[in-house]
């Protein structure tokens, strides 16, 4: 039922573990199901240097998790902001109808991770990041 | 190993060669309607008369008393809708458990919302349930008492003999899903007071798509579906007979040596369960420890998801299930695994592992290999493992 790209995500996730010095944190849970992720960034000059994930989760979750990471290493924050769960299923060739609500898990925890970064760092820009969680 | 290690025999089974054969005929030669008068009805009612007997004689039963149905499912539904609106004279409040299959769950919601009250009994950590609970649980109203001979997903036992004797002493009807049961231990519906009984034949080596339903005589049953007379006038519509010639030969295939059987299966699940146990941390048995199917097994992993874990032991020639294969469409964890008080993570992250007679100690060894390292994998990549802190899960 998966493409074979989510399952290569699956078997081979690019980027697990955490990173102990991380600029920004997400953890956000899946409405739906109740899995977990977790999404560690670096940030250097607006540029999203390092990231890393640990996901709890089936198989789509992970998937999901793997290709986001990838999706937004090395892009400035603005640019890793407008992923969506659209963006990252269709980076992965698809997923099964009933599996779509995973990638949703990937999106809001990237959000999540650069909002914590924003809150710590850029205290100017608070207002607006909060403003755009709630939409 | 190059070949897929299948070990999801509660979900189905394949039909065996010595079964196919006896149905093989009645698709191309001996295809007569068996309520035909002429001589191609009457060949295939001798073919159906054979299977209703067969059927019979495996629960104890009287061939008048057994009703050919689609499968488990509409003999669930024949079994608790049929008797309920036919005794609603008598009464509408139905006793059943927390972790019956769905097809017998939703029967009875279905019934809720027409106007019947439902007592859900709830089940122990093991999923037993308390006779002592039915007979509290009966009232002047109750007219059927329906429980399961044995889990689907984590095998448990229930206690049927002490059930159908409560029953009976009350004069309440008592209908038992015994899908998962029968093949595995003898279920003798004279003796044990059971009323009405569920079996099907995919799960002992026969066809899909047909079951049956004991019903005793004199128990009233409405029709759910409506036309001809066939089945003595409880199930319309032309019998499936090459699936129920399946039927009739492979129930009677699965209730001889059962004990021998059963024997060798249960040798190999408790090497298989004691090698998982030892072998891998934060992990729990779920099911009753002995009161269990011979070849069921399920587990808990805490810190991990299931789906996850079915496709990585998939990708190593392994087929297992995580819960009911008719549950998981749905995004809930397991009703079953609720039940017996598991936390949702930790439901989340279960595995049924269940054994069939054709599985090997080679293979189970071979599980014993892959699955440590499987779970492993999977804990490294979660965001709840944490090494230094432990678990939940106490074994
Ligand atoms: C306990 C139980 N009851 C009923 C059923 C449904 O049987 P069938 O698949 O023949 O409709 C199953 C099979 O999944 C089962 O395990
Ligand atoms: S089912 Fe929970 S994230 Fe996929």
């Amino acid at each position: 039922m998966y493409s074979e790209k989510v399952m290569d995500h699956f078997m081979n996730p690019r980027n697990v573990g955490e990173i102990k010095d991380a600029d920004g944190i997400g953890e956000v849970g899946n409405a739906r199901c109740g899995d977990i992720m977790k999404v560690y960034i670096k940030v250097e000059n607006d540029i999203i240097t390092d990231v890393k994930f640990k996901t709890f989760g089936c198989g789509a979750a992970i998937a999901t998790s793997s290709i986001s990471t990838e999706l937004i290493k090395g892009k400035s924050i603005d640019e890793a902001l407008k992923i969506t769960n659209k963006s990252v299923a269709e980076a992965l060739d698809g997923l099964p109808p009933v599996k779509m609500h995973c990638s949703m898990l990937a999106e809001d925890c990237i959000k999540a991770a650069i909002e914590d970064y924003r809150k710590k760092h850029l205290k100017t820009e608070v207002n607006t990041s909060a403003k755009e969680s709630v939409e | 190993m190059d070949r897929i290690i299948y070990l999801d025999h509660a979900a189905t089974t394949y039909t065996k060669p010595e079964v196919l054969k006896e149905m093989l005929p009645y698709f191309t030669e001996i295809y007569g309607n068996p309520s035909s008068v002429h001589s191609y009805g009457r060949e295939t009612r001798k073919a159906l008369d054979l299977a209703r007997e067969r059927t019979a004689k495996a629960l104890n039963a009287d061939p008048a008393e057994i009703i050919f149905t689609s499968g488990g499912t509409e003999a669930d539904n024949l079994a608790i809708i049929g008797t309920a609106t036919a005794n609603k004279k008598k009464g509408n409040h139905i006793i059943t458990s927390s972790i019956e299959h769905p097809a017998a769950l939703h029967s009875c919601q279905y019934l809720e919302k027409n106007g019947f009250q439902v007592t859900y009994l709830p089940v122990d950590e093991y999923g037993l349930i308390d006779p002592q609970d039915v007979k509290e649980a009966i009232k002047e109203n109750t007219i059927l008492i329906s429980i399961m001979t044995a889990n689907n997903e984590i095998g448990t036992i229930q206690p049927v003999r002490e059930i159908g004797a409560i029953a009976k002493e009350k004069g309440v009807l008592f209908h038992t899903d015994a899908v998962q049961a029968v093949g595995s231990i003898p279920n003798d519906v004279r003796d044990m007071n059971i009323d009405l009984l569920t079996l099907s034949a995919h799960k002992s080596h026969g066809p899909k798509g047909v079951g049956a339903l004991y019903a005793r005589k004199g128990v009233r049953l409405n029709h759910i579906s409506h036309g001809g007379a066939q089945e003595r006038n409880r199930r319309a519509g032309t019998e499936n007979l090459p699936a129920i010639v399946g039927l009739g030969k492979a129930i009677e295939l699965a209730t001889q040596d059962i004990e021998a059987r059963n024997e060798k299966l249960r040798a190999l699940r408790d090497r298989l369960i004691s090698g998982i146990l030892s072998s891998v941390e934060y992990t729990r048995l779920n099911g009753h420890p002995t009161k269990r199917l011979a070849g069921n097994s399920n587990f808990s992993f805490e810190f991990i998801e299931g789906e996850a874990l079915l496709l990585s032991l998939d990708m190593k020639g392994i087929a297992a299930s995580s819960g009911s294969a008719c549950t998981s469409g749905t995004l809930d964890p397991s009703h079953v695994l609720l039940a017996i008080g598991l936390p949702h993570e930790i439901a989340h992250g279960s595995l049924r592992l269940t054994l069939g007679d054709e599985n090997t100690e080679e293979e189970i060894d071979y599980v014993l290999e892959v699955l440590p390292q499987i779970v492993q994998r999977l804990r490294e990549m979660s965001p709840l493992f944490n090494q230094d802190k432990g678990g939940k899960i106490y074994v």
